[in-house]
């Protein structure tokens, strides 16, 4: 049943993954309201709503959604914005596949395009520092009175729709480049997923310990 | 540059958005990602214009133009936000930011120009790198997915090399 709810079907688990992986997610089905084919239920929409209060309010309050925080990151003198991001990645890791094995959620990994990843992730980082907010902080900033994140988001918007203009010719090319699916990491390495957290979570902790002391 | 005194932990913060990545998975059946919600609000934009060349894209037959999940999370970030600065005392009321306007003066179209601009290159970088800090940098990543923690190094990659070349050169 694991197996099954991962959303690629060129993408199944490794044949060694460990047997508590494999233990039939009928928690989740109770209340799964995923149906991508239907409009969210109004009950969703509320809570998106409240999700992303919650989310706005820790943005704001942890300063990444300040101009000079995040060009701070960028200019290598300011780690705020990699403290929360790899905070959250270890907790959220620990959580996400403690709850997997449990059957209580299923994963969403995004597909792996190389070319696709790289070319459009180095365009991001221009942007980004050009304007100062990530889409997540942008909203967060205008919500705490940074008004040219306005433009920000009116230049998202724009570029987006610029991007489904030519989503059809980017379709038949760049995004078949180096296409592989929803591969992860221990898939990369051949390695049980078990083992490489086991690995690969003491690290993180351990970066986050490193940064701690040298970028206080 | 240091975020300002009355600001709460990096690692607080992180450890809740960590948390609030568990509810969204377990209630909502979705991970934490904001880029996608500008793409549906500007192809809401786009049917006002012409309904038939925006349902004709190829991105938009695969992610329809409407308010969901992910645009009322959008929404309530803003509330969120504001909800945080107003009662932390920290709502800015700035259209230039300071940095900014130490290095390239008070010009308010200057700075929205440049943020349009740079607006407008990261959402089309989002989209084709397939999300933005949170759904690749933060849900992708936690979930140990390859493409996120490429597009992850090649967000700060770019982003560091071109905060260099605007305000070190």
């Amino acid at each position: 049943m694991a197996t099954s709810t991962i959303p690629l079907p060129a993408n199944p688990l490794p044949d060694n993954a460990p047997p508590v992986l494999v233990i039939p997610a009928q928690a989740h089905e109770q209340h799964d309201t995923h149906d991508p084919g239907k409009p969210d239920s109004a009950r969703q929409l509320v809570f998106g709503l409240l999700f992303g209060v919650v989310f706005g309010f820790l943005l704001q309050k942890s300063g990444v959604a300040q101009y000079e925080v995040l060009m701070g990151q960028l200019f290598l003198t300011d780690f705020t914005v990699i403290k929360v991001m790899l905070t959250a990645i270890t907790v959220g890791m620990l959580g996400i596949f403690s709850l997997r094995a449990l059957g209580l959620v299923e994963l969403h990994v995004k597909p792996t395009r190389y070319a696709a990843n790289i070319a459009g992730g180095l365009l991001f980082g221009v942007g980004l520092a050009l304007l100062g907010y990530c889409p997540g902080t942008g909203v967060a900033a205008l919500g705490q009175g940074n008004y040219d994140a306005i433009a920000g988001i009116l230049g998202l918007m724009a570029g987006s729709y610029f991007y489904a203009e030519t989503s059809g010719y980017l379709g038949s090319t760049i995004q078949k480049i180096g296409n592989r699916g929803g591969i992860m990491l221990p898939d990369l390495l051949g390695m049980r997923l078990a083992v490489f957290l086991a690995v690969f979570v003491p690290l993180l902790v351990l970066g986050l310990f490193v940064m701690a002391q040298l970028a206080p | 540059m240091q975020a300002e005194s009355g600001a709460w932990s990096p690692y607080l913060v992180g450890t809740l958005i960590g948390l609030l990545s568990m509810a969204t998975f377990y209630f909502s059946n979705k991970p934490l990602s904001v880029s996608t919600a500008y793409a549906r609000l500007a192809g809401l934009v786009g049917n006002l214009f012409s309904r038939g060349h925006t349902e004709n894209l190829k991105f938009y037959q695969e992610t329809k133009p409407k308010i969901e999940w992910g645009v009322m999370l959008v929404f309530g970030m803003l509330l969120g936000a504001f909800i945080a600065a107003i009662t932390g005392g920290e709502i800015t009321a700035a259209w230039v930011p300071e940095l900014w306007e130490q290095r390239f003066g008070p010009d308010v179209a200057l700075r929205l120009g440049i943020a349009f601009v740079g607006g407008a290159i990261m959402a089309y970088g989002a989209r084709l790198a397939g999300g933005c800090t949170s759904g690749h940098g933060i849900s992708g990543a936690l979930q140990l997915s390859v493409s996120s923690w490429i597009a992850l190094a090649c967000f700060f990659a770019a982003g560091v090399a071109t905060a260099h070349l605007l305000y070190r050169l």
